[in-house]
């Protein structure tokens, strides 16, 4: 691995603002291109029951104009030939935007903007089109596509009403029905000042030319608050079963268990978990399910981790005359002996290679989701150190059979787990036995 | 010193730009090598582009590439399917297939110190897969049942549809994984057939792209590809060289959905072949009626009326003669309007409403100043070279990009928007909810609608 080792590395340079807006900037002068990358420390985790979905509502907002570009956000960085988006899931709201080097200034220009001067550029009938177009978001991604609804319903059979990981982040449809543009305000005083925000600049800029231009545009932004860490356990003690009918012609099985937040103890051994058992046709569910016993068209796994604790989810569609019985004794036979027996060596072999070619992979762009921007800020949010890239790789090197199989056994032998049957419409006795109707809103 | 907040501030001069060079050579079995030095990571792709496409498929057997181009990681040699997918991930590679309308494009990635085994397995992959029965028997069904499960996917039974309704009997009619009675009476013999006209190194470039010296690539894809033994057969019959199809009438279908949340729409018509002297009017005119977020039609339909996520048009690209068309998920509720409207920013592109100044100029800064960032990656590079082999481009193509697009005028635009959308012209689809939208399709200025078939 020496060879790779060297360059397997994300240095950067880290800085604070006074008012508390981190700073940090990464160079990369292969393209003539920067990337900027803000995350706001908020996301639906945040909401409360009856307001769910409104953080990702207002990551629409955003987008909107703000006091002194009283209009669309995407014009003018478009025009400097940036590529640009933003999203928002259950821990934090990310916004980037990769421009030509020339347009650095531009895009942090606006990024200060929103931030500093996002609340008279807003009206009511920006929040009514946006509230429409989110309602069609959801409507279109979730609704309109097959097994669309799985998600949701594994929270709601995981998670007490109000945990903050119950309520899907598009939000309920009531909730969304029912926000006020008076709440605008409130959460942006809340959560979107500097100082519960994480700025990355990564590209063609030299270190210290990013602290200044950090500086100019930020610098004078009032700090804001800092939003009370949230805490909220959960925990299941025994099997649900649940079904959902669904305008699909085959059943599939979702199985979901409790497991350990990002970076915890035990997550990136469950990260493994999921590509041994379902990554690829030499991982052991395919090889059963779909290559062997033909009882499934597909196998999928992941441990889905997340701020405050993570959700293993393993899912497979039933062949056409197979039952989802016939999928779930076979998932239970091969996670026993996972859990008995441990990896092979050759299992583990495979999973270094890969691994290391995924964080080498994970270096080649600057900007964009997933892009070394982003992977510092995720760093620096999320585990408050920006300099965890090459310490997360150890995560993985240092997983063994032994701890590999401790993992598997400690969480996808507990007791409690979901299992989901979504079954064609019509259809509720393709289900497993004893499952319970789950309505989603 | 304060921000100047009264005004954005200015961007320099576009970006110089310049796409890497690469080399091209010929192996003695004619296969075309191009060879990218790279990227300053150690990581190397191959892209090996295999003409003909799911546009070749024979009439009655839709779908046969498709199968073909999944055979391929079944097994080689004495490797089975689980062999050769254990043999990917010790080398940490990501493998891929993508089955065009013109070509066939594989690709694997992998560390820069494993280029030889990486080629190796690449090769006896695509060249020499073992095509068994089973494994055969398994992918077709796999296939099958996923065609099924499309049923329920509401935007690939549009993009389904809307290609029948557009070339009709044309061999680009169907989409790659073909249709349901193609593929059951699909033989293991009419796949051995496939894979030995289309499959051989006179109907390939392979590219290998990556962070070594250009003779190492070289080296490697000669040492894996070197003993790729030529084959005479009869040319495969491209869908690009079939006579053009003769535009169907406009027409009004509806693929009913009952209950459906939203509606799928789909607005377009052929309009071009890639190597069209319009090509670069064709790609501004694409930005400014609906290829970008700022476009006319997702202003309006997204930002003022709040009717979908999301609208956009593009191009469908190939050889032959493409499609244009508008891709849209709007509210059921709104299905007439979202389509009244999308004609009418067609309608007004033609004229009425020209493209002003500030929108060309727009249209022209965001295709070329953000172009370098589509090749930042190993991958990425590899998949382009490609793709100028696919498309017969010349070597300076990407470099030149920005230039050209800067050659298009108003008039080019407005010229281009005549000849291609003009309403009367246009097929529209819905997939959606018969009950609630189908009396409000009725438009004296609209063809009849019909009911379709998924």
């Amino acid at each position: 691995m020496s060879s790779a080792a060297s360059v397997l590395d994300l240095p950067f340079t880290r800085r604070r603002l006074a008012n508390g807006l981190d700073v940090i900037v990464h160079e990369d002068h292969r393209v003539p291109i920067v990337a900027v990358n803000i995350w706001y420390h908020v996301g639906s985790k945040n909401e409360r029951p009856g307001m769910t979905g409104f953080a990702h509502l207002f990551e629409h907002l955003m987008f909107e104009g703000s006091q002194h570009h009283d209009k669309g956000y995407f014009p003018p960085l478009q025009q400097a030939g940036a590529q640009l988006n933003g999203s928002t899931n259950t821990d934090r709201t990310n916004y980037w935007e990769v421009v030509p080097t020339s347009a650095v200034d531009r895009a942090l220009w606006m990024e200060s903007d929103r931030m500093g001067f996002l609340l008279p550029a807003l009206t009511p009938e920006r929040f009514e089109t946006q509230r429409k177009v989110v309602l069609n978001e959801r409507r279109q991604s979730y609704e309109n596509r097959p097994y669309g609804l799985a998600l949701m319903a594994m929270m709601a059979g995981l998670f007490p009403f109000d945990h903050p990981y119950r309520w899907p982040t598009i939000g309920d449809v009531p909730d969304l029905e029912a926000m006020q543009f008076e709440d605008v305000r409130e959460f942006f005083r809340a959560y979107y000042g500097p100082s519960n925000a994480s700025l990355v600049l990564a590209g063609d800029l030299s270190t210290e030319d990013g602290f200044e231009l950090a500086e100019r545009y930020f610098g004078d932004l009032p700090a804001g608050q800092r939003p009370a860490p949230i805490r909220a356990a959960a925990s299941l003690s025994e099997e649900r079963r649940l079904v959902l009918e669904d305008r699909v012609e085959l059943p599939r099985l979702y199985l979901a268990w409790h497991s350990p937040a990002m970076f915890a103890e035990d997550d990136a051994e469950l990260d493994l978990v999921a590509d041994l058992v379902a990554n690829g046709k030499a991982s052991r569910l395919y090889r059963t399910l779909v290559y062997e016993d033909r009882v499934a068209l597909d196998v999928s796994a992941s441990q889905q981790s997340r701020e405050l604790s993570s959700v293993f989810v393993l899912a497979a569609t039933a062949a056409p005359g197979k039952s989802l019985a016939d999928v779930a004794a076979r998932v239970d036979v091969a996670l026993t002996e996972l859990a008995a027996s441990g990896p092979t060596d050759a299992e583990m072999e495979r999973s270094r290679a890969q691994v290391e070619a995924n964080f080498l992979y994970r270096l080649q762009t600057v900007g964009g989701f997933g892009g070394k921007s982003d992977q510092l800020n995720a760093y620096n949010v999320l585990r408050g150190d920006a300099g965890y890239f090459a310490q997360d790789l150890r995560r993985y090197d240092a997983a063994t059979q032994h701890s590999v199989r401790i993992a598997a056994g400690r969480y996808l032998m507990a007791e409690g787990r979901v299992m989901l049957s979504i079954v064609p419409r019509g259809q509720a006795n393709a289900a497993l036995p004893g499952s319970e109707r789950i309505p989603v809103a | 010193m304060p921000v100047d907040r009264s005004a954005l501030p200015g961007v320099g001069p576009d970006p110089a730009f310049l796409f890497p060079r690469f080399e091209r050579h010929h192996l003695a079995n004619g296969l075309e090598v191009r060879v990218v030095e790279h990227g300053s990571m150690p990581i190397v792709s191959f892209a090996l582009v295999v003409a003909g496409g799911s546009g070749s498929d024979p009439g009655g057997r839709e779908g046969l590439t498709g199968v073909v181009a999944d055979m391929v990681d079944e097994g080689t040699g004495d490797l089975g399917a689980i062999e050769v997918s254990e043999a990917l991930a010790n080398i940490g590679g990501d493998y891929d297939v993508e089955v065009g309308a013109d070509a066939v494009v594989f690709t694997l990635t992998t560390l820069a110190r494993f280029v030889d085994r990486g080629a190796g397995l690449f090769a006896a992959m695509t060249t020499r897969p073992s095509l068994r029965d089973t494994d055969f028997e398994r992918v077709r069904q796999l296939r099958r049942d996923r065609l099924r499960q499309l049923k329920d996917v509401p935007s690939a039974v549009a993009e389904r549809a809307f290609l029948r309704l557009i070339y009709n009997s044309h061999p680009y009619g169907h989409l790659a994984i073909g249709e349901e009675r193609a593929l059951a009476e699909l033989t293991l013999g009419q796949v051995m057939e496939a894979h030995g006209a289309a499959f051989r190194p006179s109907n390939a470039t392979l590219v290998v792209a990556g962070d070594l010296g250009a003779g190492e690539l070289l080296r490697a894809a000669e040492r894996a590809f070197g003993g790729w033994q030529p084959r005479s057969v009869a040319n495969l019959t491209l869908a690009a060289d079939q006579p053009v199809p003769v535009p169907s009438r406009p027409r009004l279908a509806l693929v009913p959905r009952e209950g459906a949340a939203q509606s799928e729409l789909r607005i377009g018509r052929l309009a071009a072949r890639r190597d069209t002297p319009d090509y670069p009017a064709l790609v501004v005119m694409n930005a400014v009626v609906g290829g970008q977020f700022v476009s006319r039609i997702n202003l309006k339909l997204r930002e003022e009326k709040g009717y979908t996520y999301g609208a956009r048009t593009g191009f469908d690209w190939r050889k032959g003669l493409a499609p244009f068309v508008l891709h849209a998920s709007v509210h059921t509720a709104a299905t007439a309007e979202a389509v009244s409207d999308a004609l009418h920013e067609f309608d007004v592109l033609r004229g009425e409403r020209p493209v002003t100044p500030a929108e060309l100029e727009l249209a022209k800064a965001s295709l070329t100043r953000g172009y370098p960032q589509s090749f930042q990656t190993v991958p990425q590079v590899a998949r382009a070279v490609g793709q100028l082999a696919l498309y017969d481009l010349p070597d300076d193509y990407f470099s030149n990009f920005g230039p050209t697009i800067h050659t298009v005028t108003i008039e080019d635009v407005t010229r281009v928007a005549r000849a291609h959308l003009d309403p009367a012209t246009l097929t529209m689809l819905i997939v959606g909810d018969r009950q609630v939208v189908g009396a409000k399709l009725s438009n004296p200025e609209w063809p009849a609608l019909e009911v379709v078939g998924a």
